[in-house]
């Protein structure tokens, strides 16, 4: 019977192949345009990815490495979570980097990964992202690809509209979603009006070590800024946010914050205020937020808590800030190559709203404004306005610039990428996406200069795309060519996470320099050992520091005794390999805490309180060679009151 | 003969570049090692082909029992060798000068190219030595003790010249820039010598 019902099927199938063959100008998705789609994300075995796309993890708090054309996925680098596979944030020295005003926060909902710029290009030293939920910026290493600093960003609050830099990576910036009161008080939620307010931070950024500061926080009024993005070329100087709830709801929002016709672009002058800053304006204001950092020769982080801000009224700077009308609660702010044209992606409206750069500027120096929020003047529509995209779709959200000439926006409701012209905002053609896109991502596509070959759809929804696997699933991503006038859908891949913004890079800017060990010779780790002899145990009060090193195929020592019940057992152990992917792993049996894997030339710190006595093994966990299996060691624990010295060894009898 | 010297003179420093480039070089690439380890093997020294192969490959060979690769000061050779060639590259160019100044003969050209040529069999002969021990001379308590098929214990030795299958590992031994430039030196004073020859025979 099985065999008939395939036979059948083998039937139907053919019989659809003839059909669909008749069909020459359909959207027919079989025969030789298949088969050359297929070539064109075939990346055969051994061979390289042309691009790296860093996908936000959404709700994984971390970060996603994938090739593109193929979909494959090559690491999870661990930014606001603990990681498990790695140690990150179980280790002794990466819990500091989750440390915050709110104690250790284990995760976080990473959104918008951008990669740090030179004049307006991808420069490929750092990739920041921002944690949405409780405020931070992190800074990636695009030579370890490990998270190094992390920031807390006070009177912020659903850190969204973050973390996009400016042209020369002077600031990364992150605004907030949320307003909230500031300084935070016990007052009234139905009290916002007028009292909630609005941080937009400029965080600093070290041209050499890449290390964030908080230069300045301009205190906004109290809408919600849902995304941003910066000037560049004649608009390099600029930041342009978008905001929703104008109406400063503070209850369904869903409907009360939907009443304006328009909501704002908030248009800021930040090299304004950068200079009122830098000739002592601003007020500084007692704070409280986390700075923690990652320091690649000692591999240990630190967490200090920093104790002001400085604030600034934007009413302070005249002629720094300005609201550009922008109809129905506009999601994506994105800014063309060029810098002249700044795209609302207003969610609620079936067309996308472009303004002029050039039209604001005049605008401006008419004095042509059409009253003012809360001190801050509103430009008129008319004025600023370039053009409006009437796009036949609905939901827009987020718009990206293939370097041509040519923009790409998503509708979210409609689940379609929409390409048009810059200029003429004519819509060329529009391709379906599987479902509900959320951002897209073409490599460089909010820069100076894309590399406008793919476009990758970020979808929210997945459904039936892939084999099921329950109700709870991966996102799903569509890649397309958009090499030529039409855009072609190649492929579907699932994401891992909730990948929302993505950041692409060609791959020869990264490969060359991706670091493949660390140097043991330049480990300044306190607890490290650099060669075997250094191993040894060592015991303070109730602690025990066990100095050991991992080499092909033994650990050094591997018997320890002497270890009593109550002591706290920290395990510093170096890898002493300089071979290229030869990590070693360390766990032991009924620690309540993760394992460690740990790089070559790396030290790594794991805490072990044995509760019973008994002769407890630990192993490596990362198969590394022929003789893994025999990668193993004792430590035998005593009760608490037992006269057992401490000793330790390896090969002995 | 001033042309004879003058080239008698320029073919012994040509060793020169002993001190400055690898003599011979030995690459070890595996299923695992896309990019293979390799050595370097300088007059004074045997050096990684990147900084860490040394370490790597004594890492890997202590599976079957192979000694270290030895350093700079585990062998005589290393300290011999450089002093050797100095007083060649130095014998050379005075027999070269004092060819030139019509002391000595053209003889005495393929006499030096002679004496280098025992000396450099010598070298191999001793490098190949030392090849056969490290290769053969393995620790009883090797972790694997590999078998041929005809049940004699598996030896390692690397080829002295070409390419061989040792294990996982894909062997490729070759003279590198040092060994060439010795050897267009020392064919120099062969030239030096015929055309040394043919001036006396014209004259």
């Amino acid at each position: 019977m099985k065999k008939y019902t395939y036979q059948l099927f083998a039937l139907l199938g053919s019989a659809l192949m003839l059909s669909s063959c008749g069909n020459q100008n359909g959207n027919s998705s079989s025969g030789a345009l298949n088969s050359s789609n297929a070539e064109k994300v075939y990346v055969a075995p051994g061979e390289h990815d042309e691009f790296y796309a860093f996908m936000s993890g959404g709700y994984s708090g971390n970060l996603t490495v994938y090739g593109l054309p193929s979909g494959r996925m090559f690491k999870e680098i661990p930014v606001f979570s603990q990681f498990p596979t790695s140690g990150y944030g179980y280790s002794e020295e990466t819990k500091p980097m989750l440390e915050t005003s709110h104690g250790f926060v284990p995760w976080d909902d990473s959104h918008h990964p951008d990669i740090s710029q030179t004049n307006g290009e991808l420069d490929g030293r750092w990739i920041f992202i921002n944690g949405n939920n409780t405020p931070r910026i992190a800074r990636i290493s695009l030579t370890t690809f490990e998270t190094e600093e992390i920031i807390e960003v006070p009177n912020s609050a659903g850190n969204h509209s973050s973390s996009f830099v400016t042209e020369n990576t002077e600031y990364v910036v992150a605004g907030t979603r949320f307003s909230v009161p500031i300084p935070q008080r016990d007052m009234p939620i139905n009290e916002y009006k007028g009292n909630f307010q609005g941080a937009l931070s400029f965080i600093s950024v070290d041209p050499e070590h890449g290390h964030m500061d908080i230069k300045f926080q301009i205190i906004m009024p109290g809408f919600n800024y849902d995304l941003s993005h910066p000037g560049r070329g004649k608009s390099h100087g600029w930041f342009f946010f978008t905001t929703y709830n104008t109406e400063e709801a503070n209850s369904l929002q869903e409907v009360n914050s939907s009443q304006n016709d328009k909501d704002f672009i908030a248009a800021i002058n930040w090299k304004m205020v950068e200079e009122y800053v830098n000739n002592g304006g601003g007020k500084k204001v007692p704070a409280n937020y986390a700075h923690n950092l990652y320091d690649e020769s000692t591999h240990t982080a630190t967490s200090t808590m920093k104790k002001e801000v400085l604030t600034v009224n934007p009413l302070d700077v005249p002629g720094a800030v300005f609201f550009l009308p922008t109809p129905k609660s506009p999601h994506g702010c994105d800014v063309d190559p060029s810098g002249e044209y700044i795209i609302g992606n207003g969610k609620l409206s079936a067309d996308l709203t472009v303004h002029s750069f050039d039209n604001m500027i005049a605008a401006i120096e008419g004095k042509k404004f059409d009253g003012e929020a809360y001190g801050i003047p509103i430009l008129k529509f008319e004025d600023v306005l370039a053009g409006v995209v009437k796009s036949g779709g609905l939901g827009p959200l987020h718009t990206e610039f293939d370097g041509k000439g040519n923009a790409y926006t998503t509708f979210f409701i409609s689940s379609e990428v929409v390409k048009w012209k810059l200029g003429t905002w004519e819509v060329i053609d529009r391709k379906p996406t599987y479902y509900s896109v959320g951002h897209l991502m073409i490599p460089g596509g909010n820069s100076r200069k894309p590399f406008g070959k793919y476009v990758v759809a970020l979808n929210k929804i997945t459904k039936d795309r892939y084999l099921p696997v329950g109700p709870e699933m991966e996102h799903s991503a569509q890649i397309y060519d958009i090499s030529g006038e039409k855009m072609e859908l190649l492929y579907d891949f699932p994401t891992h996470g909730e990948p929302h913004y993505a950041a692409g890079i060609p791959a020869e800017l990264l490969a060359p320099k991706s670091k493949k060990i660390y140097r043991l010779d330049e480990n300044k780790h306190p607890y490290a050992v650099l060669t075997p002899d250094q191993a040894r145990v060592e015991r303070k009060g109730n602690e025990v520091h066990i100095y050991m090193s991992t080499i092909r195929s033994h650990f050094t020592p591997d018997n320890i005794e002497g270890v009593k019940v109550g002591d706290k057992v920290y395990f510093h152990i170096t890898n002493h390999e300089q071979d290229f992917d030869v990590p070693h792993g360390f766990a032991m049996i009924g620690q309540n805490t993760s394992e460690l894997l740990i790089m070559p030339g790396q030290t790594k710190s794991s805490v072990w309180e044995p509760k019973k006595p008994g002769v407890w093994p630990f192993y490596c966990t990362d198969f590394c060679s022929a003789l893994h299996q025999e990668m193993q060691g004792y430590v035998r624990v005593s009760p608490a009151d037992s006269n057992i010295e401490l000793s330790w060894s390896l090969g002995e009898d | 003969m001033k042309k004879a010297s003058i080239i008698m003179m320029v073919g012994p420093l040509f060793l020169l570049g002993l001190y400055i480039f690898p003599l011979w070089n030995i690459m070890l690439g595996a299923p695992q090692y896309p990019e293979p380890l390799g050595m370097n093997i300088f007059i004074d020294g045997i050096k990684g082909f990147n900084e860490f192969d040394i370490v790597n490959i004594d890492g890997l060979n202590h599976y079957i029992g192979m000694k270290t690769i030895p350093k700079p000061e585990e062998m005589w050779e290393f300290s011999a060798f450089p002093k050797v060639i100095g007083a060649m590259v130095f014998l050379g160019v005075l027999i070269g000068f004092l060819g030139f100044i019509g002391k000595v003969s053209y003889k005495w050209f393929i006499g030096w190219f002679l004496l280098m040529s025992v000396l450099g069999v010598l070298g191999m002969y001793d490098f190949n030595a030392w090849m056969i021990d490290y290769g053969t001379n393995l620790d009883p308590h090797a972790i694997m003790k590999m078998a041929n098929p005809d049940g004699t214990p598996m030896t390692y030795k690397p080829p002295l010249f070409g390419h061989a299958n040792m294990l996982n590992f894909q062997v490729t031994s070759l003279p590198k820039t040092g060994a060439w430039m010795m050897f267009v030196g020392m064919m120099l004073t062969v030239v030096a010598f015929l055309v040394g020859k043919k001036n006396t025979s014209k004259t």
